[in-house]
């Protein structure tokens, strides 16, 4: 269900890009065709330099923390000089992508197929990324990465959004999303929830489990209606609300303190208010979560196509990818990585190859008037309307 | 080079012209120009398919700002921080500019005035983090307060609390110049002539402290409407004009959307400034 959406999302996309939108006789789903690109057919040496645009904590040289570096080895290793562009959303990332000024992006489920239709990014060849063969199987051509069995990425790692509560205050210890959205809370007051247009996906899935008559099937994909009921959930919900968290320092000062003694997390966030010593525990509700997936993308117009290959093959390398993913917070896409950890439990922590985990989670996408569900007899609401009804709302 | 030097010499305007076209650059095309451009943006729209700017003319955004309840609530609430912040600022700054300027000996008054500055020095960012743990569950705060909870916490108080932390000194230096301008003599002649502290404090300090504190209140009163920091770090689940202005631009990526939200307090700073205009606060900044 959840790929045909994300395939469908992808199909409305070109049509959106005007390019060939009636798409027939594509190879692509739908019949939609992707802008033909050759993948590099071999690796040549590298051009000295190498463009990457990333999100914050993926292209670390040492300058935010003395002993987080793992760009330095990558340049002495390669002599490819780093150049790094930390985006803060993933429209920036597409928007800079367009540019043809980047070799290489780390790009989440939501701009991964904008890039792929705009034909912005190109076809990888995996014969050429050594360290391709020890990512997990899990994440190998995926909706959000490959089309038509065509790899556009190497996977790099991925988490969920998961429900964090205090143990000693919250009794008994919830199991359901329904602990956030119960309108009694004995915790009123001291509940969060992330402060994003994105987290009414979070009441969407809530719903798609409790009330079956709305028939959500994909919490990204939400008509007038279901919309309607999931903004009425999130405004019944902010009365309850203490405060919404979008930085993850200020939701472990919360909840250490007791601000907040239960609301949705990463697992990154509950791993530093354990080392805070808060009392905390996050779990993976009943009704699953909502959660991301990113992947390292190479631009059609690389300029440095070979160091842009090189990278790609070094920050999945065991050793690249588990500094990342203890530093980031998050699972590794290396199953190598597993043994290179400083924590020896992190992929555990990080439930890194547990798939079963992982098919409960619903990776962020980005909502369009086209169902990503894959349903053409109605309009669903767009990212801008999620942002308007998100001022509301918080009121 | 000498010749350069004559030639402009003999031709004051030119000399004008080259002084001044520096700063006039400046003035329209980056300040004016960038106000112009929000201006026109504000009445375009974004395309919610590809995510592109429509560059037509509508009033949709404003239709919208209009018509939603919930702009309008937080356009006052935003409006209602900001006239609390320059009340308690003033209520706080008169005091001590008066203390600094009239009471304090000349050696003093210098280190006073570096004291007042030195919180400027520390980043902005550093000291509402450190609001927010003092005011945090159980925290210093509610210590002094008697035990957890006993505290404001996050929220509307404790946003107004710290706005007027952040922003005191941008009150207390305009009025703090205003009164050291204020000769010593004229409050000596004042009691000389029998009037009582009070009758003083009325005919000879208050006409001098209108205007400065009229200057103080610009800044702080235009900050605190704009701010959308202070508010996502102490503010609990409230949120002003700002947070809306970013939340436009940096998740929704409708720029023109923004653009028309953030007309909103350019009105209102317009219309602040005209009607302080009167009281001369505008020759003390």
């Amino acid at each position: 269900m959840r790929i045909t959406a994300i395939l469908a999302a992808g199909m409305l996309l070109l049509a959106a890009c005007g390019g060939g939108g009636d798409g027939s006789g594509g190879s692509g789903p739908g019949g939609l065709a992707v802008p033909k690109i050759d993948k590099l057919g071999s690796l040549g040496t590298g051009e000295g330099a190498v463009t990457i645009v990333s999100w914050a904590g993926y292209v670390e040289d040492g300058s935010t923390d003395k002993s987080v570096d793992w760009v330095t080895p990558f340049e002495k290793e390669t002599g490819c000089q780093v150049n790094n562009k930390v985006a803060a959303t993933s429209d920036e990332m597409v928007t800079l992508m367009k540019t043809g000024d980047y070799d290489v992006v780390s790009a989440s489920g939501d701009a991964s197929l904008r890039l792929i239709y705009g034909g912005d990014v190109a076809p990888v060849n995996t014969d050429l990324v050594a360290n391709y063969k020890d990512v997990f199987d899990g994440l190998k051509n995926k909706a959000w990465n490959s089309v038509d069995g065509v790899a556009y990425g190497i996977p790099h790692g991925r988490g969920a959004n998961l429900l964090m509560y205090r143990t000693d205050t919250v009794k008994p210890a919830p199991t359901s999303w329904g602990a956030v959205f119960d309108a009694n809370s004995p915790y009123s007051g001291k509940i969060t929830a992330y402060d994003s247009p994105i987290y009414i996906a979070d009441a969407a899935l809530y719903l798609m489990k409790t009330k079956p008559e709305l028939g959500i099937k994909n919490p990204y994909a939400l008509d007038d209606k279901q919309f309607q009921a999931s903004v009425d959930l999130l405004k019944e919900q902010n009365k309850t609300i203490g405060e919404y968290w979008s930085d993850y320092t200020k939701e472990v000062q919360a909840f250490k303190a007791g601000n907040s003694v239960i609301g949705t997390s990463w697992q990154v966030i509950a791993n530093l208010a354990e080392a805070d010593k808060a009392p905390v525990e996050a779990i993976l509700p009943s009704e699953g979560a909502t959660g991301w997936s990113d992947t390292w993308m190479i631009s059609s117009k690389a300029k440095h196509p070979n160091c842009g290959y090189l990278w790609m093959n070094y920050i999945v390398s065991p050793k690249a990818n588990a500094q990342v993913a203890e530093w980031f917070g998050e699972a590794p896409a290396n199953k190598l990585s597993c043994g290179e950890t400083a924590d020896k439990n992190h992929c555990a922590t990080f439930h890194a190859d547990d798939e079963t985990y992982f098919d409960q989670v619903w990776y962020w996408t980005t909502p369009l008037a086209q169902c990503v569900d894959g349903r053409t007899d109605v309009t669903c609401k767009d990212y801008s309307a999620w942002t308007q009804a998100w001022t509301t709302i918080k009121g | 080079m000498t010749s350069l030097g004559s030639y402009l010499h003999r031709h004051p305007r030119l000399r004008l012209a080259g002084l001044l076209s520096a700063p006039l650059l400046w003035l329209v095309v980056a300040y004016l120009g960038a106000l112009a451009v929000l201006l026109v943006s504000a009445f375009w729209t974004v395309n919610g398919f590809t995510g592109g700017v429509v560059r037509q003319f509508s009033l949709a955004n404003f239709r919208t700002i209009l018509s939603e309840e919930v702009y309008r609530a937080v356009t006052l609430r935003s409006l209602g921080v900001a006239a609390a912040v320059t009340v308690i600022c003033i209520v706080l700054a008169v005091p001590m500019a008066f203390f600094m300027a009239k009471v304090a000996s000349a050696r003093s008054r210098h280190w006073l005035v570096i004291a007042i500055l030195t919180p400027l020095w520390a980043s902005y960012l550093v000291k509402a983090y450190a609001w927010r743990i003092l005011l945090a569950n159980g925290g210093p705060v509610d210590t002094l307060l008697g035990g957890p909870g006993n505290g404001p916490g996050y929220g509307l108080f404790a946003t107004v609390l710290v706005l007027s932390y952040l922003w005191l000194p941008y009150m207390i230096l305009p009025i703090y110049a205003g009164l050291e301008r204020l000769p010593d003599s004229l409050l000596e002649a004042s009691a000389d002539l029998g009037a009582r502290a009070g009758r003083t404090f009325r005919a000879v300090v208050v006409p001098i402290l209108i205007p400065s504190t009229f200057a103080g209140s610009i800044f702080t009163f235009s900050l605190s409407l704009g701010d959308y920091i202070t508010v996502q770090i102490v503010g609990g689940k409230t949120q002003l004009i700002g947070n809306l202005v970013y939340a436009n631009i940096g998740a929704a990526n409708n720029l023109p959307f923004a653009a028309a939200i953030a007309t909103i307090p350019v009105l209102i700073m317009v219309i602040y400034l005209v009607a302080v205009r009167r009281s001369g606060a505008l020759e003390e900044l």
